[in-house]
Protein backbone atom coordinates (compact mmCIF):
# COMPACT_ATOMS: atom_id res chain seq x y z
CA UNK A 1 0.00 0.00 0.00
CA UNK A 2 1.15 3.38 -0.52
CA UNK A 3 1.81 5.71 2.39
CA UNK A 4 -1.48 7.76 1.15
CA UNK A 5 -4.38 5.89 0.06
CA UNK A 6 -5.00 6.15 -3.67
CA UNK A 7 -8.22 8.80 -4.95
CA UNK A 8 -11.29 7.48 -5.24
CA UNK A 9 -11.28 8.31 -9.26
CA UNK A 10 -8.51 6.21 -9.21
CA UNK A 11 -9.94 3.18 -7.57
CA UNK A 12 -12.93 3.58 -9.63
CA UNK A 13 -10.29 3.96 -12.83
CA UNK A 14 -8.77 0.75 -12.27
CA UNK A 15 -12.20 -1.11 -11.49
CA UNK A 16 -13.53 0.02 -15.13
CA UNK A 17 -10.34 -1.03 -16.54
CA UNK A 18 -10.97 -4.39 -14.39
CA UNK A 19 -14.36 -4.63 -16.17
CA UNK A 20 -12.75 -4.29 -19.49
CA UNK A 21 -9.99 -6.54 -19.59
CA UNK A 22 -12.79 -9.37 -18.06
CA UNK A 23 -15.44 -8.50 -20.34
CA UNK A 24 -13.56 -8.49 -23.28
CA UNK A 25 -11.01 -11.54 -22.32
CA UNK A 26 -14.48 -13.41 -22.14
CA UNK A 27 -15.75 -12.00 -25.27
CA UNK A 28 -12.63 -13.54 -26.97
CA UNK A 29 -12.57 -16.56 -25.47
CA UNK A 30 -16.02 -17.58 -27.28
CA UNK A 31 -13.63 -17.87 -30.16
CA UNK A 32 -11.69 -20.59 -28.35
CA UNK A 33 -12.52 -23.92 -30.68
CA UNK A 34 -13.92 -22.16 -33.74
CA UNK A 35 -11.43 -19.42 -34.32
CA UNK A 36 -10.78 -19.12 -37.96
CA UNK A 37 -7.52 -22.14 -38.33
CA UNK A 38 -5.94 -23.71 -35.55
CA UNK A 39 -3.22 -21.58 -34.98
CA UNK A 40 -5.20 -18.53 -34.49
CA UNK A 41 -7.28 -20.36 -32.32
CA UNK A 42 -4.23 -21.15 -30.01
CA UNK A 43 -2.80 -17.27 -30.14
CA UNK A 44 -6.33 -15.74 -29.85
CA UNK A 45 -7.78 -17.97 -26.49
CA UNK A 46 -3.76 -17.41 -25.29
CA UNK A 47 -4.68 -13.32 -25.33
CA UNK A 48 -8.00 -13.62 -24.09
CA UNK A 49 -6.55 -15.43 -21.25
CA UNK A 50 -3.74 -12.58 -20.96
CA UNK A 51 -6.68 -9.98 -20.42
CA UNK A 52 -8.34 -11.85 -17.78
CA UNK A 53 -5.14 -12.05 -16.13
CA UNK A 54 -4.61 -8.84 -16.27
CA UNK A 55 -8.40 -8.57 -14.81
CA UNK A 56 -7.05 -10.07 -11.99
CA UNK A 57 -4.26 -8.07 -11.30
CA UNK A 58 -6.29 -4.80 -11.47
CA UNK A 59 -9.17 -6.56 -9.37
CA UNK A 60 -6.71 -7.28 -6.78
CA UNK A 61 -4.82 -3.84 -6.78
CA UNK A 62 -8.74 -2.60 -6.15
CA UNK A 63 -9.31 -5.06 -3.38
CA UNK A 64 -6.23 -3.93 -1.65
CA UNK A 65 -8.13 -0.30 -1.11
CA UNK A 66 -11.84 -1.49 -1.28
CA UNK A 67 -11.28 -4.73 0.56
CA UNK A 68 -12.54 -8.17 -0.38
CA UNK A 69 -10.71 -10.03 -3.08
CA UNK A 70 -10.58 -9.83 -7.15
CA UNK A 71 -13.33 -12.93 -7.33
CA UNK A 72 -15.90 -11.36 -5.10
CA UNK A 73 -14.96 -8.00 -7.28
CA UNK A 74 -15.26 -9.70 -10.41
CA UNK A 75 -18.19 -12.44 -10.08
CA UNK A 76 -20.24 -11.06 -7.08
CA UNK A 77 -21.48 -7.63 -8.28
CA UNK A 78 -24.27 -6.85 -9.98
CA UNK A 79 -24.46 -6.04 -13.73
CA UNK A 80 -25.60 -2.96 -13.45
CA UNK A 81 -22.25 -2.17 -11.09
CA UNK A 82 -20.17 -2.79 -13.79
CA UNK A 83 -18.54 0.02 -15.63
CA UNK A 84 -16.86 -1.29 -18.58
CA UNK A 85 -17.20 0.47 -21.72
CA UNK A 86 -19.81 -0.87 -24.17
CA UNK A 87 -17.09 -1.76 -26.65
CA UNK A 88 -16.14 -4.69 -24.65
CA UNK A 89 -19.66 -6.40 -24.01
CA UNK A 90 -20.55 -6.68 -28.16
CA UNK A 91 -21.08 -10.04 -28.86
CA UNK A 92 -19.12 -10.58 -31.89
CA UNK A 93 -18.16 -14.16 -32.22
CA UNK A 94 -18.94 -15.71 -35.24
CA UNK A 95 -17.82 -12.56 -37.20
CA UNK A 96 -13.81 -12.44 -37.46
CA UNK A 97 -13.32 -8.87 -39.59
CA UNK A 98 -15.19 -7.56 -36.39
CA UNK A 99 -13.32 -9.57 -33.72
CA UNK A 100 -10.38 -8.26 -35.34
CA UNK A 101 -11.45 -4.98 -35.76
CA UNK A 102 -12.41 -4.75 -32.10
CA UNK A 103 -8.69 -6.25 -31.02
CA UNK A 104 -6.84 -3.66 -33.34
CA UNK A 105 -9.04 -0.96 -32.17
CA UNK A 106 -9.05 -1.98 -28.46
CA UNK A 107 -5.47 -2.34 -28.19
CA UNK A 108 -4.88 0.64 -29.98
CA UNK A 109 -6.69 2.45 -26.93
CA UNK A 110 -5.24 0.38 -24.61
CA UNK A 111 -1.83 1.46 -25.42
CA UNK A 112 -2.63 5.31 -24.80
CA UNK A 113 -4.40 4.20 -21.19
CA UNK A 114 -1.29 1.99 -19.20
CA UNK A 115 1.36 4.36 -21.05
CA UNK A 116 -0.74 6.84 -18.89
CA UNK A 117 -0.87 4.75 -16.03
CA UNK A 118 3.10 4.26 -15.71
CA UNK A 119 2.76 7.55 -15.35
CA UNK A 120 0.26 7.30 -12.34
CA UNK A 121 1.19 8.26 -8.58
CA UNK A 122 -0.25 5.76 -6.88
CA UNK A 123 2.66 3.37 -7.25
CA UNK A 124 1.32 0.20 -7.14
CA UNK A 125 -0.32 0.86 -10.61
CA UNK A 126 2.39 2.48 -12.09
CA UNK A 127 4.27 -0.88 -11.69
CA UNK A 128 1.41 -3.22 -12.63
CA UNK A 129 0.75 -0.75 -15.95
CA UNK A 130 4.48 -1.40 -16.69
CA UNK A 131 4.07 -5.12 -16.35
CA UNK A 132 1.03 -5.18 -18.41
CA UNK A 133 2.60 -3.04 -20.99
CA UNK A 134 5.31 -6.25 -21.55
CA UNK A 135 2.65 -8.59 -22.46
CA UNK A 136 0.46 -5.92 -24.37
CA UNK A 137 3.40 -5.38 -26.79
CA UNK A 138 2.37 -9.02 -27.81
CA UNK A 139 -1.19 -8.05 -28.07
CA UNK A 140 -0.64 -5.37 -30.37
CA UNK A 141 2.00 -6.86 -32.63
CA UNK A 142 -0.76 -10.06 -32.87
CA UNK A 143 -3.66 -6.77 -33.80
CA UNK A 144 -1.65 -5.11 -35.82
CA UNK A 145 -0.45 -8.18 -37.93
CA UNK A 146 -4.31 -8.58 -38.06
CA UNK A 147 -5.20 -5.42 -39.28
CA UNK A 148 -2.88 -4.89 -41.90
CA UNK A 149 -3.47 -8.67 -43.38
CA UNK A 150 -7.25 -7.50 -43.34
CA UNK A 151 -6.60 -3.66 -44.32
CA UNK A 152 -8.10 -3.66 -47.83
CA UNK A 153 -11.34 -5.92 -46.80
CA UNK A 154 -14.60 -4.21 -47.00
CA UNK A 155 -16.34 -6.02 -44.41
CA UNK A 156 -13.51 -5.00 -41.89
CA UNK A 157 -13.61 -1.67 -42.81
CA UNK A 158 -17.36 -1.59 -42.59
CA UNK A 159 -16.50 -3.28 -38.85
CA UNK A 160 -13.67 0.03 -37.73
CA UNK A 161 -16.21 2.44 -39.19
CA UNK A 162 -18.94 0.41 -36.96
CA UNK A 163 -17.49 0.05 -33.60
CA UNK A 164 -15.19 3.76 -34.12
CA UNK A 165 -17.62 5.41 -31.48
CA UNK A 166 -17.57 2.34 -29.65
CA UNK A 167 -14.05 2.71 -29.25
CA UNK A 168 -13.96 6.15 -27.67
CA UNK A 169 -15.96 5.63 -25.19
CA UNK A 170 -13.12 3.61 -23.74
CA UNK A 171 -10.47 6.19 -23.02
CA UNK A 172 -10.85 9.26 -21.33
CA UNK A 173 -12.32 12.29 -23.24
CA UNK A 174 -9.07 14.15 -22.64
CA UNK A 175 -7.31 10.82 -24.60
CA UNK A 176 -9.48 10.37 -27.07
CA UNK A 177 -7.63 12.30 -29.74
CA UNK A 178 -4.40 10.59 -29.64
CA UNK A 179 -6.64 7.43 -30.19
CA UNK A 180 -8.30 9.55 -33.33
CA UNK A 181 -4.75 10.16 -34.45
CA UNK A 182 -3.03 6.69 -34.07
CA UNK A 183 -6.13 5.21 -35.84
CA UNK A 184 -6.31 7.66 -38.50
CA UNK A 185 -9.82 9.11 -38.11
CA UNK A 186 -12.12 11.91 -36.94
CA UNK A 187 -13.50 12.15 -33.14
CA UNK A 188 -17.30 11.94 -33.22
CA UNK A 189 -19.40 11.31 -30.11
CA UNK A 190 -17.86 8.25 -28.25
CA UNK A 191 -20.32 5.51 -26.82
CA UNK A 192 -19.85 6.04 -23.04
CA UNK A 193 -19.83 3.49 -20.20
CA UNK A 194 -22.56 3.53 -17.25
CA UNK A 195 -25.15 2.19 -19.87
CA UNK A 196 -24.80 -1.78 -20.65
CA UNK A 197 -25.68 -3.04 -23.89
CA UNK A 198 -28.63 -5.61 -23.89
CA UNK A 199 -26.90 -8.67 -23.87
CA UNK A 200 -25.06 -7.78 -21.21
CA UNK A 201 -26.98 -9.07 -18.28
CA UNK A 202 -26.94 -12.64 -20.29
CA UNK A 203 -23.45 -12.36 -20.01
CA UNK A 204 -23.31 -11.74 -16.47
CA UNK A 205 -25.30 -14.26 -15.65
CA UNK A 206 -22.75 -17.32 -17.68
CA UNK A 207 -19.82 -15.19 -16.03
CA UNK A 208 -20.96 -15.45 -12.55
CA UNK A 209 -22.69 -18.90 -13.02
CA UNK A 210 -20.35 -21.44 -11.68
CA UNK A 211 -19.38 -18.91 -8.91
CA UNK A 212 -23.04 -18.37 -8.14
CA UNK A 213 -23.36 -22.52 -7.58
CA UNK A 214 -21.97 -22.77 -4.38
CA UNK A 215 -21.78 -19.14 -2.93
CA UNK A 216 -18.02 -19.07 -0.84
CA UNK A 217 -16.50 -21.67 -2.29
CA UNK A 218 -12.83 -21.73 -3.04
CA UNK A 219 -11.61 -23.64 -6.36
CA UNK B 1 1.37 -21.93 -46.13
CA UNK B 2 3.52 -24.15 -44.12
CA UNK B 3 6.18 -23.04 -41.72
CA UNK B 4 8.81 -25.61 -40.13
CA UNK B 5 10.06 -24.72 -36.57
CA UNK B 6 13.51 -25.24 -35.30
CA UNK B 7 13.82 -24.61 -31.40
CA UNK B 8 17.09 -23.98 -29.00
CA UNK B 9 16.33 -24.98 -25.69
CA UNK B 10 19.81 -23.81 -24.48
CA UNK B 11 22.14 -21.15 -25.32
CA UNK B 12 25.03 -23.62 -27.61
CA UNK B 13 23.09 -26.33 -27.84
CA UNK B 14 22.13 -27.60 -31.88
CA UNK B 15 18.20 -26.59 -32.82
CA UNK B 16 16.05 -29.40 -32.92
CA UNK B 17 12.77 -29.54 -34.87
CA UNK B 18 9.89 -28.49 -32.97
CA UNK B 19 6.77 -28.93 -35.51
CA UNK B 20 5.18 -27.31 -38.56
CA UNK B 21 2.31 -24.61 -38.46
CA UNK B 22 0.32 -23.01 -40.94
CA UNK B 23 0.85 -19.15 -41.01
CA UNK B 24 -0.19 -16.81 -44.16
CA UNK B 25 2.93 -14.43 -43.88
CA UNK B 26 6.35 -14.03 -41.69
CA UNK B 27 4.77 -11.74 -39.53
CA UNK B 28 2.41 -14.66 -38.46
CA UNK B 29 4.35 -17.06 -38.58
CA UNK B 30 6.63 -15.42 -35.96
CA UNK B 31 3.36 -14.86 -33.94
CA UNK B 32 2.85 -18.15 -34.08
CA UNK B 33 5.69 -19.66 -33.57
CA UNK B 34 6.72 -17.44 -30.45
CA UNK B 35 3.03 -18.38 -29.10
CA UNK B 36 3.29 -22.20 -29.66
CA UNK B 37 7.56 -22.44 -28.86
CA UNK B 38 8.21 -19.57 -26.58
CA UNK B 39 5.27 -19.11 -24.19
CA UNK B 40 6.65 -21.13 -21.64
CA UNK B 41 10.26 -19.90 -22.28
CA UNK B 42 10.75 -23.60 -23.70
CA UNK B 43 13.26 -22.42 -26.24
CA UNK B 44 15.81 -19.59 -26.14
CA UNK B 45 15.68 -19.20 -29.98
CA UNK B 46 13.42 -20.48 -32.99
CA UNK B 47 14.58 -20.67 -36.92
CA UNK B 48 11.37 -20.72 -38.70
CA UNK B 49 11.66 -21.72 -41.98
CA UNK B 50 9.23 -21.91 -44.98
CA UNK B 51 9.24 -25.60 -45.99
CA UNK B 52 9.83 -25.35 -49.54
CA UNK B 53 12.78 -23.70 -48.66
CA UNK B 54 14.12 -26.87 -47.38
CA UNK B 55 15.93 -28.97 -49.83
CA UNK B 56 14.82 -32.36 -48.80
CA UNK B 57 16.74 -35.59 -49.80
CA UNK B 58 15.41 -39.57 -49.67
CA UNK B 59 17.80 -41.96 -49.71
CA UNK B 60 20.81 -39.92 -49.08
CA UNK B 61 23.11 -43.06 -49.61
CA UNK B 62 26.35 -42.41 -51.72
CA UNK B 63 26.91 -45.30 -54.07
CA UNK B 64 29.18 -47.73 -52.16
CA UNK B 65 29.71 -50.48 -54.97
CA UNK B 66 33.05 -51.85 -54.13
CA UNK B 67 34.01 -53.80 -51.24
CA UNK B 68 35.10 -51.36 -48.26
CA UNK B 69 34.85 -52.74 -45.17
CA UNK B 70 38.03 -51.09 -43.83
CA UNK B 71 36.19 -48.01 -43.80
CA UNK B 72 33.85 -49.22 -41.56
CA UNK B 73 34.40 -48.97 -37.61
CA UNK B 74 31.62 -51.00 -36.44
CA UNK B 75 32.98 -54.75 -35.06
CA UNK B 76 36.41 -53.10 -34.64
CA UNK B 77 36.42 -53.17 -30.53
CA UNK B 78 38.43 -50.52 -29.00
CA UNK B 79 37.96 -51.70 -25.41
CA UNK B 80 40.84 -54.43 -25.55
CA UNK B 81 43.20 -52.54 -27.68
CA UNK B 82 43.03 -49.43 -25.38
CA UNK B 83 43.70 -51.64 -22.51
CA UNK B 84 46.82 -52.85 -23.72
CA UNK B 85 47.65 -49.25 -24.78
CA UNK B 86 47.11 -48.45 -20.76
CA UNK B 87 49.31 -51.01 -19.69
CA UNK B 88 51.78 -50.18 -21.93
CA UNK B 89 51.96 -46.30 -21.00
CA UNK B 90 51.99 -47.46 -17.39
CA UNK B 91 47.99 -45.43 -17.42
CA UNK B 92 46.11 -48.75 -17.02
Amino acid sequence: MSAQAPAEAAVAAVLAFADDELVLGWRDSQWTGVAPFLEEDVAFSSIAQGEIGHARALYELAADVLGGDADALAFDREASEYRCAPFVELPLAGDWAATVARHWLYETADSIRVAALMESDWPELAGLAAKMDREEAYHRMHAEMWAEKLGGDERFAAAVDGLWPYALGVLEPGRRGRLAELAGREEVDAVERGAHEDGFVALHEEMTMVRRSIPGAAW
Amino acid sequence: MIWEVFRQEREGQPFQHGGSLEAPNRDFAEAYAAEFYGRRAESVALWVVPREAILQIDEPYVADVFDRDYRRVDGYSLKVKLKEARERAGTG
